[in-house]
């Protein structure tokens, strides 16, 4: 990680701490920690997919598939049999990593529009598999009964217990992504974004790197979905269809995708404006989301971080000044 | 130029009816050729000859349709570039394919990306092995860097230096793989001649560091001065080889270059 990096993190990582303290005071806003909460699940499930798009310039509208299977897989083995949660959730990380490395070694050879359309394909037949399998996933109805989480013993049962154990989590997958990024491997990502035919000729092996970054993405995605589960406790299809895939490329959007940070304040953002703001749209939904979309694309091609590190004076392009530490 | 001390006679690449059809045209016809290890070979002929054909099918960009390339006595027509040049094989482009956004340095950093490990979870758990190899990565790709003169911009983005620099830094980005066959696809392209001449600098003494070079160049100039030995293609065939002298008072070649009056 790059000094400036490191002060954000702190910095961000205290923000973060004190937030519970400062809206909890403020009866009009305090379900901003449950919002915040949601926030942070889906921070993990942005993570992946800014290194995905944001560095390895490869697309993914399969996300919300990934996020259901490993709440799905949450789901069935707690409720149906009665597994222990933390041990139900590598099972779903693990399947997650088996299905995404299935479908990505053939469709990660696409590339553009074709490969935005193959994952897109395969998140709409996985959302369908959730709707169809009603003995298993309930189907349109749903699924209860989910336990809640547990800590050696200790059910996390308030608000704020949930808020934080959510968040570090977030924030140990931000640093290992952060590690990532300032490594070879890292360099062999954006290589392949940047130009593909020479990160080959180099010696990089770009059609691993891509797969492996792509189940890496799936795998964090199902995490998510594992503590979505045992936070909401019920489980219906339309959280894992394909308006939730877009809705994630759009919040790595919106932050900014060459930055983890940006995918992180754009994940924020948006949970904002879909749980909390924007609710009096209702089914206009898509065409608020749309406007964004254009208006992002249109204007700020590079996210919000960009305006952020443009007033703050910092590097036009953090990530690629080397890290200083070596 | 000599190189005693390098020049064994054991050949490094060898090119056994080399062909290369796209549909209906045959940009290679069957090239045959030896290049023994050590010396500097350049590659030359009109537009259209297929020189840039011959570097992608020894790099792995790509297959012949039929024939064979032999490196170092090991047949590799049909392995992945990316195996290819772990083999140690490496090249530039004739249009600078550098990466753009990142820095002069990293992109020499990752030039060394074949002959480093640290895999996925290594980097992301950021383990002791992991840290001290990539100070390794970083304190080579400066020498890499010292070595072609370009250490005073290793900060800069790639993409913000002039094409000569760019140039430049391609080949350093390919010596950071550690070739044993370094191919230059028209590496003085775009150079104005004092550039040229450092370059041409350049190349000898990476065939003195050991390193046997092959370059497709149209600067007659450079490839007189420098190469030990000249192949001389023509639409996608064999016309002539030999030294630099050969090559010049070669009917062959003055017909193909001026025409037939």
């Amino acid at each position: 990680m790059r000094k400036t990096d490191r002060w954000i993190f702190a910095f961000v990582v205290l923000l973060i701490a004190i937030f519970p303290w400062v809206v909890l005071n403020i009866s009009a806003i305090s379900n901003y920690v449950e919002v915040m909460i949601f926030a942070g699940i889906f921070s993990l499930v942005c993570l992946g997919l800014s290194l995905l798009m944001g560095y390895a310039g490869q697309i993914s509208l399969a996300q919300a598939a990934f996020f259901g299977i490993g709440a799905y897989s949450s789901g069935i083995l707690t409720a149906h049999f009665g597994w222990n949660p933390w041990l139900a959730m590598p099972v779903g990380a693990a399947l997650a990593a088996a299905v995404a490395w299935v479908v990505g070694v053939p469709a990660l050879r696409l590339k553009g529009h074709y490969l935005a359309m193959a994952t897109l394909g395969f998140g709409v037949i996985v959302h369908i598999v959730f709707n169809e399998e009603i003995d298993w996933t309930g189907g349109p109805s749903g699924m209860v009964d989910i336990p809640g989480l547990s800590i050696a013993g200790w059910r996390i049962s308030s608000e704020i217990q949930w808020y934080y154990l959510i968040w570090g989590v977030v924030f140990l997958a931000l640093l290992f992504c952060f590690h990532i990024l300032h490594s070879r491997v890292g360099r062999a990502l954006r290589a392949i974004h940047e130009e593909e035919v020479a990160a080959e000729a180099m010696g990089v092996p770009t059609a691993r790197y891509k797969v492996q970054i792509f189940v890496f993405g799936a795998v964090l995605a199902a995490i998510a979905g594992s503590f979505y589960t045992h936070y909401v406790t019920f489980l219906s299809p339309s959280s894992f269809n394909l308006m939730w895939s877009i809705r994630f490329v759009l919040m790595v959007m919106v932050g900014g995708m060459q930055s983890l940070w940006g995918a992180l304040l754009g994940t924020v953002l948006l949970t904002f404006v879909g749980n909390e703001w924007l609710q009096v749209f209702a089914d206009f939904e898509v065409l608020v989301y749309g406007t964004i979309l254009l208006v992002v694309a249109l204007f700020l091609p590079q996210g919000l971080i960009a305006i952020l590190r443009r007033d703050f004076g910092g590097s036009r392009n953090p990530i690629s000044r080397v890290s200083d530490e070596g | 130029m000599e190189h005693p001390a390098q020049k064994s006679q054991a050949p490094i690449l060898e090119l056994s009816d080399v062909q290369m059809s796209f549909g209906g045209i045959d940009a290679l016809k069957g090239i045959e050729h030896v290049v023994p290890e050590g010396i500097i070979q350049a590659v030359i002929g009109p537009n259209g000859a297929g020189k840039t054909t011959l570097f992608h099918c020894i790099s792995g960009l790509l297959k012949p349709t039929a024939g064979s390339v032999l490196f170092r006595g090991k047949e590799i027509n049909g392995l992945v570039p990316h195996r290819i040049a772990q083999l140690g094989i490496s090249r530039t482009f004739q249009h600078v394919a550098l990466f753009k956004t990142m820095t002069v340095l990293e992109n020499v950093m990752l030039g060394r990306h074949t002959r480093t490990h640290s895999g996925f979870w290594a980097t992301g758990l950021r383990f002791p092995g992991m840290r001290s190899e990539e100070r390794q990565i970083k304190q080579r790709a400066e020498t890499y860097l010292d070595f072609v003169g370009l250490a005073d911009v290793a900060h800069l983005e790639a993409g913000t230096l002039p094409l000569g620099k760019q140039k430049i830094l391609e080949i350093a980005r390919a010596l950071a793989t550690e070739p044993r066959l370094l191919l230059l696809d028209e590496p003085a392209g775009g150079l104005n001649m004092t550039e040229t001449e450092v370059l041409g600098a350049l190349i000898q003494r990476i065939c003195q560091n050991g390193t046997t070079v092959v370059l497709v160049e149209h600067d007659m100039n450079l490839v007189m001065d420098i190469s030990d030995q000249i192949l001389v293609l023509h639409y996608g065939e064999y016309l002539a080889s030999g030294t630099p002298r050969e090559i010049k008072d070669n009917p062959a070649v003055i017909e193909a270059y001026l025409g037939e009056n």
